[in-house]
């Protein structure tokens, strides 16, 4: 039979493709009523050894700890001191303004890009401060403030982001691509999802030498249809291997919403459930449910009762990067209409109530850590910035491709360092 | 790792191996050896390999030191970068070279440059190996020769052995090195070397001198190729299966060829390249996989841009045809006798 023939079946129902579309373009006013948004406190709180089927109530509500009265509630509420919570505060604080500082930087022509992670900082900042020293990062490009939690250097991180002669990577990796084993955080790809199923074997590694480190991979709720998030997944269930695969649901995949990863049909937290992994759908801008749930994922993991995957549900409140202009995709209000409000202003608000903190203080905390963004990037400017000259040397480019420099390396390093002398005859 | 003092081979006891009892030996030695050694892949545990070449390993060496995956070709190289971050030097099989492609990326954009972008402060050391080529009726999905995708990647380095003493001591080179190592075995050759007469009976290794396989540690470096035979006539530059064809096409014609068997395709051992064909003055180059962009491309590249002056004929590719791999036509695909005598009468009448 012919294709497209309509002889046989010609009384069926003609079928017709779904393609997703978000709720709000731009100039549409944005209404998440149609969000259900429990009560915090509401949920229960499983046994961190129980079977990972037992967490599929929590797969599809929401784990919230802070209330609108500013108040911690519930069997989540980690009961976190309050030097633990202003530390929680003051990072969260800190990344906001590094991010202010590098993107004006990008703007101002001293780097090629910069990608902020703005109403996103409790997840990494609230999720690392949950885990151990030891346990290894694997994280997408949106964690820096795993990095600032961990208390990387920011001179350091300033200095990759102008790929300057001090940059630790030499100038190779695109802006943001930090690489930190000193504080345990892996090399970030620029290939999505890839770091999955490594933070799967690094914590099935730990397993095989009876280690007691973990893995935490981080990853995107877009690019959670890339192969390797399932390929970790299958991994992480069959060894039961002691790893966290948390995806930071922000709604947006650059101008594609989360729809087009299959947010129409389930939550992703409940993926896990197919695979037989606990799974958590958390409130992303409530740190201590963040810090409540990566800690019992946490504990689950390093007590061999397997892995965990979570979705922080959370909202990409500005660009993807410095290279997008989201006002061509989505509607303006989305971030202000944003019905789980903001990371920073829910935690100081609450510390407020407690009457641990005062606006005066947060106040003075925001100038310091200006402050100390500002003199990062003032000294790491000693060192160059990007197009200025002072890169690492020419022959640096070939190392490190293998552990020695092979032959047609060598031929090609010399090449490069003639055409140097070509170019600036005057230069040594 | 035990640092035991390499034994010269001449005086080591030797036992007569196939291929696959050749790497079996090398993974043995190196999970002996070095407790961070782990083989994973699929049906490579308790089965011990769909060619056997893991067989037993899991019984001695226990189920977390040698065991099998999910079918993932993704998950297992993805995981074996993460191993390789955490300090192990995972031995992943992929277990045809046809399903590596899954993998792909995990090898290309992963294993291959986490040294490079991470400014060396992580590696994933690994050896991937997997059984390729063909000659024995896969059909057009287990018979590929994909090397070409692999040495054009930076960052990886690229071994085909062609006989049980070179695959054991290749293999555990690459076991060593510390930067990810693809391991092509040639399955036309796992059992008995070929000189490219399929009618003609099987020969097993057994005899064959390159099948005395050294007892116990020893290790060939990436990067050298080995002198197959000694000539004047012409160069021939091949691997893996391909060194058994030509080798029996000279001897059949009485060719005074000087065979090179590449053995590493990246690095590659240049300096026998252009010494052997300053002295000959012509080349060939021969191997199984598909002619355009293939390995061959980039030896006759090189050996044009280096050798050009002692040079007496234009180099010469014998590959196998543009086409998938087909079942039935597997002969006429095959880069046989016919077609690499065909290329020597030429070479041997240009002057
Ligand atoms: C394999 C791959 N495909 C495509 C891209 C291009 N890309 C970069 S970021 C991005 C969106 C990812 O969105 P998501 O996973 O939701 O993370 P988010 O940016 O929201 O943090 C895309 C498509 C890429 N880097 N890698």
């Amino acid at each position: 039979m012919a294709q497209g023939s309509d002889q046989a079946g010609a009384n069926r129902p003609r079928l017709s493709l779904h393609v997703p579309e978000p709720r709000f373009r731009p100039g549409d006013d944005a209404d998440f009523s149609h969000l259900e948004i429990p009560e915090a406190g509401a949920q229960t709180r499983p046994d961190e050894a129980c079977g990972a089927g037992e967490t599929w109530p929590l797969c599809t509500d929401l784990i919230r700890v802070l209330g609108d009265d500013n108040q911690a509630h519930g069997a989540w509420d980690p009961r976190l001191n309050p030097d633990q919570l202003r530390e929680m505060l003051r990072d969260m604080a800190l990344v906001r303004a590094f991010d202010a500082r590098m993107y004006r930087a990008q703007r101002q022509g001293k780097t090629s890009f910069y990608l902020k992670c703005t109403g996103e900082e409790a997840t990494s900042i609230a999720a690392t401060h949950a885990v151990d020293f030891e346990d290894m990062i694997f994280p997408s490009y949106r964690q820096q403030g795993c990095l600032i939690a961990r208390d990387y250097p920011l001179v350091e991180m300033v200095n990759q982001i102008y790929s300057n002669r001090a940059d630790k990577l030499k100038g190779r990796q695109l802006p943001i691509l930090y690489s930190a084993k000193s504080v345990n955080f892996f090399s970030i790809s620029g290939n999505l999802a890839t770091q999955l199923p490594q933070a799967t074997g690094f914590a099935m590694a730990s397993a095989i030498k009876h280690d007691s480190k973990i893995a935490i991979g981080w990853v995107g709720e877009g690019s959670t249809a890339e192969g390797d998030f399932h390929s970790a997944l299958t991994f992480a269930a069959v060894y039961n291997a002691p790893v966290i695969i948390n995806v930071v649901n922000n709604q947006w995949a650059i101008s594609s919403f989360s729809g087009f990863a299959g947010a129409e049909r389930t939550t992703f937290a409940a993926r896990a459930i197919g695979y037989g992994i606990a799974g958590l759908r958390v409130d992303g801008n409530d740190a201590l449910a963040v810090y409540a749930a990566q800690r019992w994922a946490a504990d689950r993991a390093r007590s061999n009762k397997g892995p965990t995957l979570i979705e922080f549900f959370t909202y990409r409140a500005e660009g993807h990067s410095t290279s997008d202009d989201p006002s061509a995709y989505r509607s303006a209000d989305e971030a202000q209409e944003w019905p789980l409000g903001g990371p920073i202003s829910r935690l100081r608000d609450h510390l407020v109530a407690i009457g641990e903190w005062s606006l005066e203080q947060h106040e003075e905390m925001d100038r310091e850590v200006a402050e100390e963004v500002r003199a990062a990037t003032k000294e790491a400017e000693k060192n160059g910035i990007l197009g200025h000259g002072l890169h690492h040397p020419f022959h640096t480019m070939f190392e490190d491709v293998f552990e020695d420099l092979p032959w047609h390396l060598e031929e090609q390093s010399k090449q490069a360092i003639r055409e140097r002398q070509i170019k600036w005859p005057d230069d040594k | 790792m035990t640092q035991d003092d390499p034994i010269s081979l001449a005086d080591a006891p030797a036992t007569s191996m196939s291929m696959i009892e050749a790497i079996n030996d090398a993974l043995d030695v190196m999970l002996t050896r070095d407790p961070d050694v782990i083989l994973l892949g699929e049906d490579i545990g308790y089965f011990g390999g769909v060619f056997r070449c893991t067989a037993g390993l899991q019984e001695k060496h226990g189920k977390t030191r040698v065991f099998d995956t999910p079918i993932s070709e993704c998950g297992i190289i993805g995981v074996a970068v993460g191993m390789g971050a955490y300090g192990l030097r995972p031995v992943p099989e992929i277990q045809f070279a046809d399903y590596i492609y899954p993998g792909l990326d995990q090898l290309v954009s992963e294993a291959a440059r986490l040294r490079y972008r991470s400014a060396a402060e992580l590696i994933a050391p690994m050896t991937v190996r997997s059984p390729f080529g063909g000659g024995i009726f896969g059909g057009q999905t287990h018979s590929q020769s994909p090397e070409s995708f692999f040495t054009h990647v930076s960052g990886l380095k690229t071994v085909v052995p062609s006989t049980p003493h070179d695959a054991k001591g290749l293999l555990i080179a690459a076991i060593e090195d510390n930067d990810p190592v693809i391991f092509f075995e040639p399955k036309r050759i796992y059992n008995g070397p070929f000189d490219g007469y399929y009618d003609r009976p099987a020969k097993s290794w057994k005899d064959h001198p390159d099948a005395a396989v050294p007892e116990g540690y020893y290790s060939i470096p990436l990067g050298s190729a080995r002198t197959v035979r000694e000539g004047n006539a012409l160069t021939i530059l091949a691997y893996g299966t391909m060194v058994h064809v030509a080798e029996g096409v000279c001897r059949e014609k009485g060719v005074d060829a000087e065979i090179l068997d590449l053995r590493t395709l990246v690095p590659l051992d240049i300096e026998a390249v252009e010494k052997s064909v300053e002295k000959t003055g012509k080349c060939l180059v021969v191997h199984e996989a598909t002619r355009t962009s293939g390995f061959g491309a980039e030896l006759s590249a090189l050996v044009t841009e280096r050798c050009f002056y002692h040079l007496e004929a234009p180099v010469e590719r014998v590959t196998g045809f543009d086409t998938p791999y087909p079942h039935s036509l597997e002969w006429a695909y095959f880069p046989g006798p016919v077609r690499i005598g065909e290329a020597i009468d030429r070479l041997l009448e240009a002057s």
